[in-house]
């Protein structure tokens, strides 16, 4: 399943590529992207565990930028 | 774009400016009043540092506490590396730097620059959130065509509904001011419509009952009321703001090269730093000096500026695309168009009109007796070709004729003792009439009447205004362009030698296209770009198949906004060489800004670990390049002008 996030507060290019790159290393993510510009997270992950990945990635998130949030 | 322009500061911006205004101001007096007085020696003595600390310290407070805040906060999660954190380590190292001066008793310096690297780095800061806000704010304003409701009629009685609830078929009134919510049919009103928004075509289009309306056009001058032909979800508004929405969202190479490069700068240069604070002190013991340049370092170590200024130029490309009605789905397709240099087109549809029109009729003066035959022969067929005939003669055709179709041939009129035939070579052929060849390119059609050739009708598809120029334009670039149909050799000759194509292959089936588009691909060379050209219409394997996919017309042709690439709101193909200098221009300042960033942060790398740059040149190799970049980056969505159209329409 490939969904799309807002990120609210994402000021932080470096972060949002950090980000990017943490949350593609959660296990079951196949395809994780950030787009800055956009404000945007694009995850594709298992169907089965998309909402706990979605709860690590929320987790990450606040470790890397703790301003930004993901809507989910 | 006026609204952005007039757009206010985000609440955020504003506070941060007045802080770091304030935060300058007192620095300046403070900065002045120490050059003027010393005010080292205001309290004098063994502690006279102290004065000047306090001041500075108070400046230092004002400007940074919350980047102490953050950096202490993400100490605790265990994040080291943190662009925070650095700038806490060399600043507050410079500050105990000057203190342990002060107390040995030597002239302090360090507090000022301190102060002033937090300073500029909160205005690079800020001047990074403000452009990635107002460039974030000029794609929003994009986002004005989603209407917000539809006037629709339930029963007898209008309501406002979501344009999500309105089902296909309902009626729906759209007043001046509006934006049409739905794709649908005008039912009643006569109205202008403006589609700036959605083709960047700033002339208001007039439409009146039975005309198509589409989606995100603003009424301008009357009310009307509208067949809503398909849903919201289906509408040209959802598609287009879908593709905005998402556009950006494939990276460039450049963009990814740039993130994997921060990756290992900061680590590579906190290492530096370290082995640069403590290598050579140990051997010269002098720990002052050598730590300074070790700080100056970690001021530069941020990439954040770097890598800011690569998807903001991206960002502005995308955005000046648009606005001219070009829509280009990622920035690498924005990459790859600038690499482009074969430009394939379909013929029909794309480099024509797609309509068929009487272009020569042989010979010229029995004009009028030909079209009067012709139309009564071909009144009753819905074959363009036909129909083309009937529209030329323009007036009622002759009734009373029984019509007796003849396949592949032709038509035969029959009325009393007057027999027209209609139709091409072989008719007359077979019917043993003598008739003047044609020798132009294009469908001919023949009339004779009781047995007498009169004269035969051109009928050709409409070269578009446009194209000859803009095949010019890419032939100038040095580009290759080759033009593939489905046509005859003749009129694909013809076609190809107005336009000026370099190449042309005709006779295609569809099937063909795809293969002889793969050809081109594999004969490509690796530094190039195979840029496809359709009007969306049954070309969807080959725009996906070739590295940019360009769709013509794609208000209203959903399939082409869902296949290509790049799509041409309007249907002009002025957009491309447009489209190609604007890609131009963004890869040129994406280059300029990589180059031009990490030359500078080499260069004062190397300058203070040779103590020749101070921390403000170290200031300015972070944050000054920053504001450069970004700049620059803004630079991108400057003016594109299209070339005006070359008057007078072009036949085959």
């Amino acid at each position: 399943m490939k969904k799309v996030f807002k990120l609210a507060e994402l000021d932080c290019a470096n972060c949002a590529a950090k980000m990017e790159r943490a949350i593609g290393k959660i296990e079951g993510v196949t395809y994780a992207a950030v787009n800055f510009m956009a404000q945007k997270l694009t995850v594709e992950a298992d169907d089965a565990r998309f909402d706990e990945i979605m709860q690590a990635a929320v987790k990450i998130c606040k470790k890397i930028e703790p301003d930004c949030k993901i809507l989910l | 774009m006026e609204k952005t322009k007039k757009a206010a500061l985000r609440p955020k911006d504003k506070k941060n400016l007045v802080r770091i205004s304030a935060a300058l101001a007192m620095f300046c007096a403070v900065f002045v009043a120490d050059k003027i007085v010393s005010l080292q020696g205001v309290l004098g003595g063994k502690h006279g540092w102290l004065f000047p600390f306090a001041l500075y310290a108070a400046v230092y407070l004002l400007i940074g506490y919350d980047v102490l805040y953050k950096a202490v906060r993400n100490i605790c999660r265990g994040r080291v590396l943190d662009e925070n954190f650095l700038m806490c380590v060399a600043t507050l190292g410079a500050f105990t730097l000057a203190i342990y001066r002060g107390e040995t008793g030597r002239e302090i310096e360090g507090f000022d620059e301190a102060c002033a690297v937090l300073l500029f780095y909160q205005v690079g800061e800020w001047f990074q959130s403000f452009a990635t806000g107002r460039s974030r704010a000029s794609i929003a304003s994009l986002m004005d065509i989603r209407p917000d409701y539809a006037n629709v009629k339930r029963g007898d009685a209008w309501e406002k509904a979501d344009p999500n609830e309105v089902q296909a078929g309902e009626i729906i009134m759209v007043f001046p001011g509006e934006k049409v919510p739905l794709d649908g049919v005008i039912v009643a009103g006569a109205t202008a419509l403006d589609a700036k928004a959605l083709t960047g075509e700033s002339l208001p289009r007039d439409a009146a009952a039975g005309d198509q309306v589409i989606s995100g056009c603003v009424n301008l001058s009357s009310q009307i009321e509208v067949r809503a032909t398909k849903p919201f979800y289906d509408s040209t508004v959802s598609k287009i703001l879908d593709l905005v929405e998402n556009a950006a969202g494939q990276k460039s190479k450049a963009e990814n090269f740039i993130t994997k490069f921060a990756k290992y700068y900061t680590p590579a240069v906190v290492a530096a730093a370290l082995i640069l604070g403590i290598v050579p002190a140990l051997i010269t013991s002098d720990w002052a000096t050598w730590l300074y340049r070790a700080l100056a370092f970690l001021v530069v170590s941020c990439p954040c500026a770097l890598v800011i200024s690569i998807p903001l130029s991206f960002f502005a490309g995308l955005g000046a695309a648009s606005k001219h009605g070009i829509l280009v789905k990622g920035s690498n397709y924005l990459e790859k168009l600038h690499k482009a240099d074969v430009f394939v087109f379909d013929k029909t549809g794309t480099l024509t009109k797609g309509n068929f029109t009487v272009t020569k009729i042989t010979p010229a003066d029995a004009r009028e007796e030909i079209l009067r035959l012709a139309a009564a022969a071909e009144q009753a067929s819905d074959h363009p070709i036909a129909r083309s005939i009937v529209a030329a003669y323009g007036k009622a055709a002759d009734k009373g004729y029984t019509l007796t179709n003849i396949a592949g041939a032709g038509v035969e009129a029959v009325r009393g003792q007057d027999v027209i035939l209609c139709g091409n070579e072989t008719l007359l052929r077979q019917k043993g009439v003598a008739y003047v060849k044609e020798e132009e390119a294009g469908t001919v059609v023949y009339v004779a009447r009781n047995g007498k050739f009169v004269g035969s009708l051109l009928i050709a598809d409409q070269i578009k205004e446009e194209a000859a120029q803009v095949v010019g334009e890419l032939n100038a670039m040095g580009c290759r362009t080759v033009m593939l149909t489905g046509d005859n050799a003749a009129v694909a000759r013809s076609v190809a030698r107005t336009i000026g194509v370099t190449d042309h292959k005709a006779q295609l089936l569809p099937q063909d296209k795809v293969e002889e588009v793969q050809k081109l691909l594999s004969a490509q060379n690796k530094n190039g770009a195979l840029c496809f050209v359709g009007d969306g219409i049954n070309d969807a394997p080959v725009l996906m198949r070739s590295d940019i996919g360009v769709a013509m017309g794609g208000v209203g042709s959903d399939a082409a906004i869902e296949a290509a690439d790049v799509v041409l709101m309007q249907d002009d193909l002025r957009g491309l060489p447009l489209g190609k200098r604007v890609a131009k221009k963004t890869m040129r300042v994406v280059t300029q800004n990589i180059v031009f960033s990490l030359v500078v942060k080499a260069a004062v790398l190397v300058l203070s670990a040779l103590g020749i740059a101070n921390m403000w040149i170290a200031v300015f190799g972070d944050v000054g390049v920053a504001v450069l970049a970004i700049l620059n980056a803004m630079r991108v969505n400057g003016r594109y002008d299209k070339k005006p159209r070359a008057n007078g329409c072009a036949k085959v």
